[in-house]
């Protein structure tokens, strides 16, 4: 008999998990990125890499403090967005979308390459950076929640610290886009001529538009670290697919879109996964072993984006008219 | 363009601005851009070729010529859109060869474009308020707290409002620009150009894919630039607007200016009749470019009537 119980029980723990926050950030950097500006971003893992390395090395390697650390991973990011940035920027959008794609690679590939391996960790990745972080936990050993959600202070501490930064990243972007600073970004997607004859310099804007949203990534890759280790193999080009999924599904001009969408992506992924698993258990899928059923919760996750953006393109929280008017 | 004349009467023409004999390069008065050796190639075509050029202030200056004469890339130059093999020119006495459009745009002269940008997913309101310049809410740093530009945001606002309601185009404010038509969209982008009140305005084909109803009030529009003080430079082919508004009309063909004057002299100058119907028009082609043939019959017949009255 399927556990039922157990599969929602599960899902709803993705409601509140530090991934779904992570990936939730991630999609709001993406969404500044794609959505507000259109630039096309395809390496937004990279950006998250960054982040992670980045707190990681600072804190194991140079035994810097949380804060420190943090702003290694900003900084490390910001750089990136510059080196992706100067050259690109100035062309056509598409020239972006091959050159991140790229670049994001080639970060995985230095951080696991065997080479710098008492830095990195090369494929093992890095542990034991938690300790500061653990330090700053304000809240009391022991065990709290109700329902699914039943945590240690640790675990609490983290999705407390996750969600906050997700909070204060979408409101800065919800302010930011109500501005006329966000007016002249949005003018970019739309037509970069018409906003360069309108005497603001595009080419800058672009800039700022993908420094800000490399450090959303940045720190989201940071929150991603703190319930597990780094690994480099978790940074593949399809983590910024899911991300651009999750994107897609919450609305891509939007700033809820992207938190609710991961949410949604997350609470699926672990249905469709722990439903399978047992359906498997029990034989209701007899066709499938237990590898390939681990595989099957990808081909219906995408089948619902499929279908959410075939019958609602603009995603959940988009605007209809918007897409009244596709290009 | 009877009608034009209508109820104001026919619109009151510069004259006097330039010194000397009209020819390609006559000095002006009083000139807002002077142009010098302007070269633009495409591989082995030479595009534009512009030994010197002045434009008036204050006055509409068109910009004519055969398709494919450069007088969108010449547009592109001045604007900072392109950049030139050589040449140099002065906007307000000021060299503003080689620099980049948004600053060409923050000194004053603003364009438009021929394949019309509205900004289509920005609502009317927001297109007019992105054209204000020197927007300190613009600032990423300063976007943050409102409370710093929302004085200036208001002004800007009510300030969009009023040329929305002069372009007649307020009742649209809150719809996307995407959902206005093609004239609207133009009415919308002149517009626009105005919030960063412009002292040269340049319009490429202002009137192309215009319905006939909307021609009358964007020609409107366009003279009341000009008694606001404002410089007009516009390229366009139909001859009856250029006829009708034009104080000065600089011809180009193949990249060169090849006649300049006011709007009858030029239209009965030779070198622009060669440059729009080939230096061997009075022999037998067989067939000519009937649009073209066109056009100069309709200007040789507005001129007759004109001359009736």
């Amino acid at each position: 008999m399927i556990d039922w119980l157990q599969i929602i029980s599960n899902a709803a723990q993705e409601i509140i998990s530090p991934t779904t926050a992570a990936y939730a950030l991630a999609a709001l950097g993406l969404a500044i990125h794609f959505g507000f500006t259109g630039l096309l971003n395809f390496g937004q893992a990279g950006f998250m890499m960054l982040g992670a390395y980045g707190y990681a090395i600072a804190t194991l390697t140079l035994g810097w403090p949380v804060w420190a650390a943090i702003l290694t991973g900003v900084v490390a990011s910001i750089v990136f967005a510059l080196i992706l940035g100067i050259p690109t920027l100035r062309l056509r959008a598409d020239y972006l979308a091959i050159v991140t794609i790229a670049a994001a690679e080639i970060v995985r590939l230095l951080f696991t390459t065997n080479t710098w391996v008492e830095v990195t960790g090369s494929a093992n990745g890095l542990q034991g950076y938690k300790g500061g972080f653990a330090a700053l936990n304000p809240i009391p050993p022991g065990t709290y929640g109700f329902g699914p959600w039943v945590y240690n202070e640790y675990d609490w501490w983290v999705r407390i610290f996750g969600w906050g930064l997700v909070a204060i990243a979408a409101f800065i972007t919800w302010r930011l886009f109500k501005s006329p600073w966000g007016r002249v970004i949005k003018g970019i997607r739309e037509d970069e001529d018409a906003v360069r004859a309108l005497g603001k310099n595009v080419y800058f804007y672009k800039m700022q538009s993908l420094i800000l949203g490399g450090v959303f990534g940045a720190l989201a890759g940071m929150i991603f670290i703190l319930p597990r280790a780094v690994v480099p193999s978790n940074y593949q080009t399809s983590l910024t697919f899911f991300i651009y999924a999750i994107l897609l599904l919450g609305g891509a001009a939007t700033v809820f879109g992207p938190i609710i969408g991961s949410v949604i992506f997350w609470v699926l992924l672990s249905f469709f996964s722990g439903f399978i698993a047992r359906a498997v258990e029990v034989g209701w899928l007899p066709f499938l072993t237990n590898v390939q059923a681990g595989q099957l919760r990808f081909i219906l996750v995408g089948i619902t984006i499929m279908l959410i953006v075939i019958y609602r393109p603009q995603g959940i929280f988009g605007n209809r008219k918007e897409l009244a008017f596709v290009k | 363009m009877s009608s034009s004349a209508g109820a104001q009467g026919a619109p009151i023409k510069s004259t006097g601005l330039h010194i000397g004999e009209p020819a390609p390069g006559v000095k002006k008065v009083d000139p807002i851009i002077i142009a010098n050796n302007i070269t633009r190639t495409f591989g082995g075509l030479t595009a534009v070729q512009v030994e010197h050029l002045e434009i008036p202030r204050g006055a509409i200056t068109a910009l004519i010529g055969p398709n494919g004469a450069g007088k969108t890339t010449l547009f592109n130059l001045l604007t900072g859109f392109d950049k030139p093999d050589t040449g140099e020119w002065t906007f307000d006495g000021q060299g503003i060869s080689g620099i980049p459009a948004f600053k060409v745009a923050r000194k004053g002269q603003v364009r438009t474009f021929q394949l019309t940008k509205a900004l289509g997913l920005l609502t009317v309101l927001d297109n007019m308020k992105l054209g204000a310049k020197g927007q300190s809410g613009e600032s990423l740093a300063r976007a943050l707290f409102p409370w710093v530009w929302r004085k200036q945001e208001a002004e800007i606002e009510a300030r969009a409002i009023d040329l929305l309601s002069r372009f007649k185009l307020d009742s649209k404010k809150d719809d996307y620009a995407a959902s206005l038509s093609g004239g609207q969209r133009k009415l919308l982008e002149m517009a626009r150009a105005l919030m960063s009140q412009p002292s040269l305005v340049m319009l490429d084909e202002p009137m192309a894919g215009v319905n006939p109803a909307l021609t009358q009030s964007l020609l409107d529009h366009i003279l009341d630039l000009k008694s606001e003080g404002m410089t007009v430079l516009f390229v366009e082919h139909d001859m009856h607007m250029v006829r009708h508004i034009a104080d000065w009309v600089v011809v180009m063909a193949e990249g060169r200016v090849v006649a300049e004057g006011d709007p009858h002299e030029v239209m009965s100058n030779p070198a622009v009749i060669d440059a729009y119907l080939g230096s061997h028009h009075d022999e037998d082609l067989g067939d000519l470019d009937t649009g073209v043939m066109t056009a100069i019959k309709e200007l040789a017949d507005d001129d007759a009537a004109d001359n009736k009255h």
